[in-house]
């Protein structure tokens, strides 16, 4: 029953998607000999539709209809050491068309104007804003720990002799499975020390992804800025937790004399590309997984903009497409979590492996 | 390019909500779920090795009794034979010495019969002496006249004697 309420869950997602997508489509058809403005998307343009979707933005846009935007427009807070704080909605701006506290939007992004409405290059300023990837994150972060505090008062309450029940079932499995098949192969004895951080990128990661694939929500893990902060913590946890052994071995390889000024580079280089790959790999893979889903429902549009029929004609098939892409989607998002933890968790027992262990490997 | 342009304002919020995900769920849930996972498994495992435990009690038990069946077999066996020995020996002896109190007794009335039988004996012959000389003496007394008369009275005498 829970596969097939799933399904049709994915298939009213897919509609829905497509349905959101064919009224903001039609926006810029419409738009263009309605309004008066120049703008640059005279024909359809999937591919500035398709970042618009997977780029962070100041608020959920939804749909536009005739001139009307549906969208929840989010606060702004901007820091200027010229001009100091500002915090104001982001509807101010009228989508685009007012200047509001000498700011004002181009492109979506927020700009310091002068009194005649140009861009002023002399004023620094710091977006701190509730983007929609922000607000996201907190709705996930939320979710996220009410979820594991109720479970966690569940054990509190019924402590180790009662069976898991609902959702503690769900959970128990995935926390036995980061702690055994990521924490102890990858960080021996030392495991439970970074069980917490594990579980919690794990977590952090596998919740946000989840909320990016609900269609009119924000690809908040596939937004580098994200994966470069967590990528930046496991920086930090590997540098942390490596010993003299692990730097005895970046800046004394025991390779013959001649090949260390090679070696020592490339292992020095090392201690960073790890956490680079993190970030990237996140990155990539799910921004990747979101412009696949947004291609394929493009392609009705483009096929719609050739002819009419086609467009019908393709829906059924991108449709296909799109919902066992979703599929996959709903996949990646596990595994990307699981590839990250387990990652993060072999370059922390690579840092902090010991010389007998070193021994046996070469 | 726009989509490798990190937002300062995400960087800023994510490692803020990743920091109180982290504290938050370290000390509320990761914690109390791991140990209590903890305990569950270690309760299991040591149910398990109790279990093992008793088993291999059981199993010590019950070859221990079963020596001890053995050994008391044994012992029952060797008791039987013991006491079997013990009672021929009893009946063994118990006839030798009833055999030779039979003897003795056997011997002891014997020799009575022999004294007795001697003693008689003696008398006998006391008494047929006596009687001998008696009839010598009234056979040298009477003086026979007649010679038929004499060996009368000798009939006569011979008849009175009694041999008793």
């Amino acid at each position: 029953m829970g596969m097939a309420s799933r399904s049709l869950k994915s298939l009213l997602v897919a509609a829905f998607s497509a349905f959101s997508l064919f009224f903001s489509v039609n926006t810029f058809a419409s738009e263009t000999p309605a309004g008066g403005e120049k703008h640059e998307e005279t024909a359809f343009d999937p591919s500035k539709l398709i970042m618009e979707h997977i780029m962070d933005a100041h608020e959920y846009h939804f749909a536009t209809i005739g001139e009307k935007h549906v969208s929840i427009p989010l606060p702004v807070i901007l820091y200027s050491p010229e001009r100091g704080w500002s915090l104001f909605n982001y509807s101010k701006f009228n989508h685009g068309h007012d200047v509001y506290e000498g700011y004002k939007t181009e492109e979506g992004h927020i700009i310091p104007v002068n009194a005649a409405g140009e861009h002023d290059t002399t004023v620094k300023v710091y977006d701190l804003s509730l983007t929609r990837n922000v607000v996201q994150m907190f709705i996930g972060v939320f979710l996220l720990c009410f979820l594991m505090i109720k479970v966690a008062n569940k054990y509190k309450r019924n402590g180790a002799k009662v069976a898991p029940s609902g959702f503690q079932n769900a959970v128990e499995p995935v926390i036995t499975f980061v702690r055994d098949e990521v924490g102890k192969p990858n960080l021996g004895h030392a495991y439970e020390k970074y069980m917490p951080y594990l579980l919690t990128v794990f977590f952090f990661i596998l919740i946000n992804n989840l909320l990016g694939l609900i269609p009119g929500t924000a690809n908040v893990t596939g937004n580098i800025a994200f994966t470069i902060v967590l990528g930046f913590i496991s920086f930090l946890v590997i540098l942390f937790s490596t010993n003299k052994h692990f730097w005895g071995h970046i800046f004394n390889p025991p390779v013959p004399g001649f090949v260390k000024p090679i070696l020592v580079p490339v292992e020095f280089f090392g201690i960073f590309t790890k956490p680079f790959a993190l970030i990237v790999r996140l990155f990539a893979n799910m921004v990747a997984g979101h412009i696949v889903i947004t291609c394929f429902v493009m392609l009705i549009f483009i096929f719609g903009a050739m002819s009419k029929v086609a467009g019908w004609g393709f829906a059924p098939v991108s449709l296909a497409f799109t919902i066992f892409i979703y599929f996959i989607e709903i996949l990646v998002a596990f595994i990307q979590a699981f590839i990250f933890t387990n990652l993060t968790a072999v370059f922390i027992g690579q840092s902090m492996e010991g010389a007998h262990h070193d021994e046996a490997h070469h | 390019m726009e989509l490798l342009n990190p937002g300062l304002g995400l960087l800023v919020w994510t490692l803020l909500a990743f920091l109180i995900v982290f504290f938050l769920l370290k000390s509320l849930a990761w914690k109390p779920i791991l140990s209590t996972l903890k305990e569950r498994e270690t309760g299991i495992a040591d149910a398990i090795a109790s279990a093992d435990k008793v088993k291999a009690e059981m199993a010590a038990l019950k070859n221990e009794n079963e020596v001890m069946m053995a050994k008391a077999r044994e012992e029952r066996a060797v008791m039987i034979k013991e006491a079997k020995e013990t009672a021929d020996k009893m009946v063994a002896d118990a006839k030798e010495k009833a055999k030779a109190e039979f003897d003795r007794i056997v011997a002891e009335a014997q020799t009575a019969i022999t004294q007795q039988k001697n003693a008689a004996l003696t008398d006998v012959k006391n008494q047929v002496g006596s009687l001998v000389i008696e009839v010598a003496e009234k056979v040298l007394s009477r003086e026979l006249s007649n010679k038929s008369e004499q060996e009368n009275y000798i009939k006569q005498l011979a008849e009175g004697v009694k041999l008793n």
